[in-house]
């Protein structure tokens, strides 16, 4: 539904000729608050990484206002195993544009912006041509298809920075700032771009806004998993044999999307650990990997969460120390600086990790960095200190053994150089 | 200085936001598009043109990664480093890059042609190891497709 096999489907044509912007023209003869009426009982929730209920999130937009309202499109796709926002890009773009604009009408919003990371410079063209399209086709701009309600829609490309896909951040971006995080509440509903209400959904999250009103919400949410329903856009990488983007109903068993949709481990071999939805997840045992399910609960259950969908496949070969360092140095690399904990936490632990790497922790080093991984825990602005935090944590946990044997490995190395001395 | 062009479409731009600093990072864009890098005097020709202070340009500029801050070869080739290009071996394509172009991570090559630097992960994870130059992506990586693409590089 999302990504229907369909040749040419990026060309406002065929989009058209498939039913495109059909569901423009139906929202458009609904009154706005039907349209969030149907969105919340959808029950869909946003595919960004937090699983927030979308309409949810469009009902705390104020009704009355004197300011004008905005919706921000998050397109700044950079977490680490997510890579499914920039299939929508280049192969779908009229549907993103198509429930962009429809946000709009529902929310009363008179200005949308698509913000797309600075690497995607490619794909930020591609949707250009199919917005120049929509805006011919008069789907966007003034008086759309005749109904009086006007909106725009611009894109604003990035320059290289994961904390923009952090919402407030990707406000300060848009308003030429550096991206820093801001302090909530106050929340962007009220206090938004340039102090006006503003809503921020993910690229995933407005596609799924047509289906919903083609197929009506009592369709829409028994699709999949009953909480967190509805088809979702898989990203599978890592040690598998066909690794891709898959689109799937929310719920199918992560054993399932390895075996039947990526073909399995190469070489058969046994799977390690899984990332299960970036990687800012929980990491997972292979072993404990049976029965759960790609929603929000089947994750939330395992001990991990759905993230934005990005499963890591990890065979049994993988060095995992070596895998949670890389993953600690991004997010020392990205961290933006402003809160302690996270600015040197997040060096701390790269620092720490690097000894594990190289064999030269000591017994104390996996408690330490336990304890600096808490206290960056739930001690920042924004998420990203606890998506810094909750990998390390779950490694440790689920992995101790990985960390004792470099330990163990470090202090005998150390005794046979005494030894020798 | 920018193209008149480029100068024209900014202030096209600017009607699009509440705030012309809203366009800071185009101005930028613009300016590394046509110089290369963004010396001390483009940023101050940025702040001048948008009127806002050259240590807010300078704040803008360090912040995010893709903007250069030195001059940097004809192609810059950006690796792709993170978890899932690292499943899939791109240590072995780093070398390779290493060897051919005689330069390590991070440096440019003398001729200036080629700089050679590790990218956070560019959202390509299932096409990996990866590598982008410019605005484009090579995917699904080995060293004989790298062969191929470095040999097609003007």
């Amino acid at each position: 539904m999302l990504l229907p096999n369909i040749s040419e489907l990026h060309t406002i044509a065929v989009y058209e000729s498939h039913g495109g912007y059909e569901m423009l023209r139906k929202a458009l003869s609904m009154k706005p608050e039907e349209i969030i009426d149907e969105v919340k009982k959808s029950n869909l929730r946003g595919r960004g990484g937090a699983c927030f209920p979308a309409g949810l999130k469009w009902s705390f937009m104020p009704k009355k206002t004197d300011k004008p309202k905005y919706l921000c499109v998050n397109g700044d796709e950079s977490e680490p195993g997510t890579f499914k926002d920039r299939q929508i890009f280049e192969f779908n773009p009229h549907l993103l544009i198509e429930g962009t604009i429809i946000a709009c009408y529902a929310m009363g919003c008179t200005m949308a912006y698509l913000y797309i990371r600075g690497e995607y410079n490619k794909w930020i063209k591609m949707v250009q041509r199919a917005v120049d399209d929509a805006y011919a086709r008069r789907y966007i701009g003034e008086n759309i298809l005749g109904s009086g309600f006007s909106t725009n829609l611009y894109l604003h490309r990035g320059a290289g920075a994961y904390i923009c896909g952090e919402e407030s951040a990707l406000m300060n971006s848009l308003e030429g700032e550096r991206g820093y995080p801001r302090v909530k509440p106050p929340f962007p509903a009220q206090f938004g771009l340039w102090g006006c209400p503003t809503t921020i959904n993910n690229v995933e999250t407005l596609a799924n806004v047509p289906i919903i009103l083609r197929l009506g919400w009592e369709t829409y949410s028994k699709i999949g998993a009953p909480k967190h329903p509805g088809p979702i856009l898989v990203g599978v990488s890592g040690h598998v044999n066909k690794p891709g983007v898959f689109e799937m109903p929310t719920g199918v068993l992560l054993t399932d999307i390895i075996e039947k949709y990526a073909g399995g481990v190469i070489g058969n071999k046994r799977i390690k650990a899984v990332i299960p939805g970036g990687s800012s997840t929980m990491i997972l045992r292979g072993e404990d990997l049976a029965g759960v399910t790609m929603d929000a609960d089947g994750l939330k259950a395992a001990g991990s969460a759905v993230g934005t969908a990005g499963l890591v496949v990890m065979d049994e070969d993988t060095d995992l120390i070596k895998v949670i360092t890389r993953i600690t140095k991004f997010y020392y690399h990205e961290s933006c600086g402003q809160c302690t904990p996270c600015r040197e936490g997040t060096g701390w632990m790269f620092k720490l990790l690097k000894r594990f790497e190289n064999y030269e922790a000591s017994e104390g080093d996996i408690d330490l960095l336990l304890d600096v991984a808490n206290n960056i825990e739930g001690n920042t602005i924004c998420a990203l200190g606890d998506a810094a935090a909750w990998p390390v944590q779950s490694m440790i946990k689920r992995f101790g053994d990985e960390f004792e044997k470099r330990v163990m490995k470090a202090a005998e190395s150390v005794r046979a150089e005494t030894a020798a001395v | 200085m920018l193209s008149p062009r480029n100068l024209e479409s900014l202030e096209a731009l600017k009607s699009r936001y509440q705030s012309p600093q809203s366009v800071i990072l185009a101005a930028l864009w613009m300016w590394q598009d046509e110089h290369g890098w963004i010396s001390e005097e483009g940023m101050k020709y940025v702040a001048n043109l948008l009127g806002v202070p050259y240590h807010h340009v300078y704040g803008v500029v360090t912040f995010y990664t893709m903007f250069n801050t030195r001059p940097v070869g004809k192609h810059k080739i950006e690796v792709c480093t993170n978890v899932s290009c690292m499943l899939r071996n791109c240590d072995r394509i780093i070398n390779h890059l290493q060897d051919r172009l005689n330069v390590k991570l991070g440096e440019t090559s003398a001729d200036m042609r080629f700089t050679l630097v590790e990218a956070e992960c560019l959202g390509s994870c299932g096409t990996a190891p990866m590598m982008q130059i410019g605005d484009e992506y090579y995917e699904n990586l080995d060293e004989t497709r790298v062969d191929k693409i470095l040999a097609e590089l003007k």
